[in-house]
């Protein structure tokens, strides 16, 4: 009788470690701490922008349009309340991405636009703050990736066997993770036209 | 066991990435030999070594790992994914402290970039790379002095990373990395062999008992060292083991109390940068993590 409850003992231990359940601890707080970098360097991106916003606006006549498409995306970006909680809900996280999306894409025409104001392209402060938004995208790609990478391992473990039965059984989900902003946009071929010349 | 498994997973995912790589035509990540390379043959190997001994030294002083490169393109990518691939792949920096640091110069593309690791993000922060990159380094590159402009650019790195309160480095790491190891599987098979082999003898019985102490020591040296005919030794030692614990019944509560003497030997052969391996040769600490601080110049 108690070798065969020892013999229980030993194979329970054996089973719990052989199904993954630690793999999924392991998977699920590194997906976390990953999301929270992400989350990290977009918020430092965010801090950038009132100072950004400052300095162009002291340039006389900035096109008001561009600036205004960064406030505004900036601010739209902002109220999502990004909780831990949202990793569990795509459609969440799809709307966080298209939001953040929305402000990088606005941020970058900005700094196109820049181009055409040689004052503020000579303006040290500026080209301070450029630099750190270039290391701050980079940032923000770096912890993408990595968020990417995280969340792959944590769902190639959701979803093979035998580690699936333990994600059943404790009813782990698969994570949501990023996409491409729009992957409609990007399968066409960009036009270039050097017929008609720009004023 | 599930530092094996991750370190499985790790080379899964580095062989992945790397094969994906070379799938997209992107340039692949050189071979790490030494601390100043360049695959474009423009320094002279006086000036190559210069820098080497330089890097070498301020390892030696403060313990940081600093590697330059020089290569022809990084085309297709810009030379930030670039450097951000060299920095995942080479890991440089010391394993428990993560103070590396690359210079990378793309002679034909006409830029360079400075990435710090994490770690010394706050000594080198994005604005004073990109004013060391302009403002010593870019003036010498355009006269086409690449030894002088990374001399300078390395002055002003070191005297920044200076600054910085980081750990001292260890002194001359005297053993190598394997003895350790060796020592914590003596260790291992001193102390829990003889207390699995009571667990066992006393659920399964003597006859049972000794084999499978046998078998389970072989699995786990096999696990540790993956060579085979350790496990097979370890196994037979195992076996051994449990075969003379059979005589000393009330060794096993006795032998909890003592375990002085190996109280403090530490992790598995962690703590080292390799310097001290293969004759002058230079290996990275594995414990840099490069985030995407830094920043690109051009000249």
């Amino acid at each position: 009788m108690r070798r065969l409850l020892s013999l229980l003992l030993l194979c329970a231990t054996a089973v719990l470690g052989g199904c993954g359940y630690n793999d999924f601890q392991r998977l699920d707080e590194e997906s976390r701490s990953a999301w929270a970098e992400v989350l990290n360097q977009y918020q430092r991106r965010a801090d950038l922008i009132p100072n950004i916003v400052a300095t162009v606006q002291g340039e006389a006549n900035f096109e008001r349009g561009t600036l205004e498409a960064v406030i505004n995306a900036r601010a739209k970006a902002t109220s999502i309340q990004a909780t831990p909680e949202l990793l569990n809900d795509p459609a969440a996280l799809q709307k966080f991405q298209a939001a953040q999306g929305e402000l990088g894409s606005a941020l970058s025409r900005l700094m196109v636009v820049v181009e055409q104001y040689p004052n503020l392209k000579a303006n040290q402060g500026f080209s301070d703050l450029r630099v750190q938004l270039e290391g701050t995208e980079n940032r923000i790609a770096v912890a993408r990736n990595r968020y990417i990478q995280a969340v792959q391992a944590y769902n190639v473990l959701a979803r093979s066997f035998p580690s699936n039965l333990t994600a059943m059984v404790f009813g782990y989900q698969p994570k949501a993770n990023f996409t491409v902003a729009d992957e409609a946009q990007i399968s066409q071929p960009p036009k270039v036209d050097f017929g008609t010349q720009k004023p | 066991m599930s530092t094996l498994l991750s370190r499985a997973l790790m080379a899964l995912v580095l062989g992945l990435a790397t094969a994906f790589a070379w799938a997209q035509g992107l340039q692949p990540v050189p071979e790490l030999r030494a601390r100043a390379m360049d695959l474009t043959g423009t320094l002279d190997a006086a000036a190559l070594q210069r820098i080497e001994e330089r890097l070498a030294g301020f390892e030696r002083e403060r313990g940081t790992q600093i590697v330059v490169l020089m290569v022809a393109s990084t085309a297709p990518e810009d030379i930030a994914d670039y450097t951000q691939r060299l920095g995942d792949a080479w890991k440089i920096g010391r394993r428990d402290v993560g103070d590396g640091l690359l210079f990378v110069i793309a002679k034909d593309d006409r830029r360079m970039r400075i990435a710090p690791a994490k770690t010394l993000e706050g000594a080198i922060p994005d604005l004073l790379a990109r004013r060391i990159l302009d403002q010593a380094v870019a003036p010498a590159l355009r006269q086409g002095d690449f030894a002088g402009g990374i001399d300078a650019g390395l002055t002003q790195i070191m005297a920044a990373v200076r600054g910085e309160a980081l750990p001292p480095p260890a002194p001359a790491p005297s053993t190598r990395r394997g003895a350790g190891e060796w020592t914590d599987a003596l260790v291992f098979l001193l102390f829990a062999v003889p207390m699995v082999a009571g667990f066992m003898r006393r659920a399964f019985g003597r006859g049972l008992g000794i084999p499978l102490t046998g078998a389970a020591t072989g699995v786990i040296a096999w696990l540790l060292t993956s060579v085979l005919w350790v496990a097979a030794g370890a196994a037979v030692l195992g076996m051994l083991v449990a075969v003379l614990a059979r005589f000393m019944p009330a060794s096993m509560p006795s032998s909890r109390g003592r375990g002085g003497p190996w109280g403090g030997s530490g992790g598995w052969g962690g703590g080292g940068f390799g310097g001290g391996r293969g004759g002058g040769g230079f290996s990275s600490g594995g414990g840099g993590n490069f985030g995407g601080g830094g920043a690109s110049g051009g000249w």
